[in-house]
């Protein structure tokens, strides 16, 4: 015998049954239909389709293979890829000493592609402030007064790390504007003399 | 065509871009008539998916008209409404021929731990995606579906990824009748996931988040009872006395890398991105589960190695079971469930964007301003 007030861990037997069928079915729609695993779509994990509306054993390979960056575990490059965005510049060169440099496993492979974003990005943001549409540090936070900022956030824990989000994504912006300022004071400053 | 395009971090914008074209036989080119904004763009907008290039289309949640096939294509025509699996996939290697649609090994040179993926980014195979008028389809003959006469669009659109992620996300768990499930994550992915613990046969669903109109759809859609992070010391800790000091039989991650809960982790993971996101959900769940449980992962984690509590899940004997979501697998079944109003993911849909404003549509759904549960995008409103 054990004590009633002892919890169901320390015990053989759950101490409270889950409810009835009957009593789950009548209060959630659907309770139960596909309790069979049977039933489930992904039971058992691996399955052959009947049919998967693949009429080819290998695809046709896509043109424009030749010179696409591609993962060094891959035999080559796959019969169909992306063609959006190729490598460009100098994030281009980051990115493609990544993928043939280091295989996925290297850590360096994915830091190198990250910082190969940041390129990408500080080259486009520089390129952008000689266009008619500049980029700002963020986009879409008129919303926090369209859309209830304060409001929404009300009584909620990511508020405090929502204070956080403008000092890191407009740092860089005002440490770059204060470089910017500088670089060019220093430049007048040697073409007066 | 008008395309939602990436400007860096926290930055996007339309742009004028030129329309796809048919690039291979099996291609096609869809006309997109809806689109939605997923959980997982937010990585993507955050900056923490390594090779997102600067001018990328996100958008892996579409439905559309076709509107040009190439000439190898058998099952589409011009005209046909379809909807279309996140998944780019090929239906002949080693890994569609075995169901894993979301492992396909031929569409995705730039790596080969995952597959391909509409809209997020190089290291998914770089194709633009739907948050855009057009977008090209690969192998048309095998990913996308006619949507059926009866369904509403946006349950189609929901379909094509968050509402069948969620779906799987329960079946990943094992549930056995009776069996205790804690959802981590009311989004539109975890509150699914609350749905069809039901299905299965959970004898209790316990959904956790900390933003009460989620909480408040858990319980009204999902039928779920809910806790609010916020108002507890520890969640763990309140799982752990809910249980009996048990444990939940089974976890579904359904939050991933921008997990909130934990200064530390969200700090070195989505601010710093020193790891791959915040496993704080995954740790939660690793602590919340009973021994000899199961921990369904369908939260989306960064390629960079996260500080996850692995020693506790080794010694509590935990099974663990996580994979992208091979859709079109779903969907058969699924269309059964929603169409007798047992699976209801457009009763999550809070709000329709016009593309135009999608920077907006952004911001909002990021931010969790306004309610937002599911943001829809609309190209051509008006
Ligand atoms: N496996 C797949 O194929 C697949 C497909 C779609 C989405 N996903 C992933 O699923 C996750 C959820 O997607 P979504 O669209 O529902 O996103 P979402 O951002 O709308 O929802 C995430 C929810 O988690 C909550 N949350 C944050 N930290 C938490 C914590 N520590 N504990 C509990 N809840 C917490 C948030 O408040 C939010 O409500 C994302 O990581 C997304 O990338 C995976
Ligand atoms: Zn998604
Ligand atoms: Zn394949």
């Amino acid at each position: 015998m054990t004590e009633p007030d002892i919890p169901s861990a320390y015990v053989r037997d759950r101490r409270t049954p889950p409810p009835s069928r009957e009593e789950l079915r009548a209060r959630i729609p659907g309770w139960g239909v596909d309790l069979d695993p049977a039933d489930r779509p992904s039971s058992p994990k691996l399955q052959y389709s009947a049919d998967t509306g693949a009429h080819w054993d290998f695809p046709d390979r896509q043109p424009g293979s030749a010179g696409r960056e591609r993962s060094v575990e891959h035999a080559f490059v796959t019969p169909v890829f992306g063609t959006a965005q190729p490598l460009h510049g100098p994030s281009g060169a980051i990115r493609r000493l990544a993928y043939e440099r280091f295989s996925e496993a290297r850590l360096a492979h994915w830091l190198l592609l990250v910082a190969g974003d940041r390129v990408d990005a500080w080259g486009s943001h520089l390129r952008s402030f000689g266009s008619t549409r500049p980029d700002v540090p963020a986009t879409g936070v008129h919303t926090e007064v369209s859309h209830g900022g304060l409001r929404s956030r009300a009584g909620r824990s990511d508020r405090r790390h929502h204070l956080v989000d403008p000092l890191l994504v407009a740092g860089p912006w005002v440490a770059g504007a204060g470089v910017g300022a500088v670089v060019v004071r220093r430049l007048a400053r040697a073409l007066r003399r | 065509m008008r395309a939602m395009t990436y400007r860096g971090p926290y930055k996007l914008r339309v742009e004028e871009k030129d329309r796809p074209r048919i690039e291979h036989p099996n291609d096609a080119i869809v006309r997109v008539t809806l689109a939605a904004i997923c959980g997982s763009d937010l990585h993507l907008y955050h900056g923490l998916m390594p090779d997102t290039r600067i001018g990328h289309t996100f958008g892996h949640e579409f439905i559309g008209v076709v509107d040009e096939v190439g000439p190898s294509v058998q099952h589409l025509q011009v005209g046909d409404r379809v909807m279309v699996p996140f998944n780019v996939f090929c239906g002949s290697c080693w890994f569609c021929a075995r169901g894993l649609y979301s492992n396909c090994h031929n569409v995705n040179p730039n790596a080969t731990a995952v597959g391909g993926i509409y809209g997020y980014s190089h290291t998914t195979g770089g194709y633009d995606g739907g948050q855009a008028e057009y977008v090209r389809v690969p192998f048309a003959d095998v990913g996308p579906v006619l949507i059926p006469e009866w369904m509403h669009d946006e349950d189609a659109v929901l379909l094509t990824d968050a509402a069948a992620t969620g779906y799987f996300g329960a079946q990943l768990g094992e549930i056995v009748e009776g069996d205790t499930v804690v959802v981590l994550g009311a989004g539109p992915v975890g509150l699914i996931a609350a749905q069809s613990s039901w299905l299965m046969g959970a004898g209790r669903v316990i959904v956790v988040d900390h933003l009460t109109e989620r909480l408040a759809k858990a319980r009204e859609m999902a039928h779920a009872e809910t806790l609010d992070y916020d108002e507890l010391d520890d969640v763990v800790v309140e799982l752990k006395q809910q249980t009996d000091f048990l444990g939940a039989d089974v976890v579904i991650d359904a939050v991933g890398a921008e997990a909130d809960g934990n200064a530390l982790q969200q700090f070195t993971g989505p601010k710093l991105k020193l790891q791959g996101g915040s496993a704080t959900a995954l740790n939660w769940a690793i602590d919340a589960a009973r021994k000899g449980g199961t921990i369904a992962v369908v939260g989306a984690y960064g390629p960079i190695p996260n500080a996850v509590k692995f020693g506790d899940a080794m010694n509590k004997g935990l099974t663990l079971r996580m994979n992208q979501t091979p859709v079109k697998r779903q969907w058969p079944r699924m269309f059964e469930h929603v169409r007798n109003g047992h699976l209801t993911p457009r009763q999550m849909v809070t709000h329709r964007f016009p593309l135009e404003d999608i920077a907006e549509a952004y911001h909002v759904f990021s931010a969790k301003l306004d309610g937002c549960i599911k943001p829809l995008v609309v190209p051509n409103a008006n």
